[in-house]
């Protein structure tokens, strides 16, 4: 029952991945990410049911905040980076580019 | 054990499918809604596993929260939400080898794992969790309120309005 949860939480992981490496829109890869975490959570929450014990809980709800931050601040560098560039496409922004 | 299967079945198409809507949609504001949609089915999924408390932190926090403040960026960014603009790059063939090739390395190292024995159902409640971030965990839980903090006032700073 517990690799059922796993395998589960391995393929969301894998599609919020995909969504990272694909998606032009600097929102869109943060939605990818948002999936990447979630599922990180799904395998906490049922490590700590199936045995783990209060910490898989604990680390979950520690993700689940840490998660909020994230978002917060990167939509914030979003409309700051949109604010200057008039864009948010990923592709388009590479000043860092030797 | 079989209403129990039935369940995740039933939740894991659910949301495999909604996280799929979120990386494949064309129109942006729609892939926010599919994600709404994968976070509450993850809500179901931590009520199937008896974290009750947990399942409503989600639906409140990224459900509720994330969500609306993904879809006031969109709203802010986007100057054309529609359906006309290509939403993935060119390396989208590549994307799909990667991600198919980590899900395959995981889910080989899960099966192949060895069978632990069968671990007692231990009996979390919500009071177990609360005494264990005000004891064990209290020093994280004490600098997790000052990364809210600081975040909050990161975000602030940066989306300020220009003077």
């Amino acid at each position: 029952m517990l690799s059922a949860y796993l395998l589960l939480a391995a393929a969301m992981f894998a599609v919020g991945l995909f969504g990272v490496l694909t998606r032009r829109n600097a929102v869109g890869i943060l939605l990818g990410l948002e999936l990447m975490l979630n599922a990180v959570n799904v395998n906490l929450v049922a490590f700590a049911h199936f045995g783990a014990g209060p910490a898989g809980w604990v680390l979950a709800l520690f993700t689940i905040a840490i998660t909020v931050t994230e978002v917060a601040v990167g939509l914030a560098i979003v409309i700051v980076i949109f604010r200057v560039r008039r864009t948010v496409d990923a592709d388009h922004l590479n000043l860092l580019r030797g | 054990m079989t209403a129990e299967a039935l369940g995740l079945g039933g939740v894991a198409v659910l949301v495999l499918g909604a996280s799929l809507g979120v990386v494949l949609a064309r129109n942006l504001f729609h892939s926010v809604l599919w994600l709404a949609l994968a976070l509450v089915g993850t809500a179901a999924l931590f009520v199937l596993l008896h974290a009750e408390f947990l399942a409503a932190v989600q639906v409140l926090l990224y459900a509720g929260g994330v969500v609306t403040i993904v879809v006031f960026a969109i709203m802010l960014t986007e100057r054309l939400v529609g359906d006309t603009i290509r939403q993935t790059n060119r390396g989208i063939l590549a994307g799909a080898v990667v991600s198919a090739a980590v899900f395959l390395a995981v889910a080989g190292t899960i099966l192949r794992a060895p069978r632990a024995p069968a671990p007692a159902a231990t009996a979390l409640t919500t009071a177990t969790l609360g005494r264990a971030i005000l004891t064990e965990w209290v020093l994280a839980f004490e600098v997790l309120g000052i990364l809210l903090v600081a975040a909050l006032l990161g975000a602030l700073y940066l989306a300020r309005a220009e003077e």
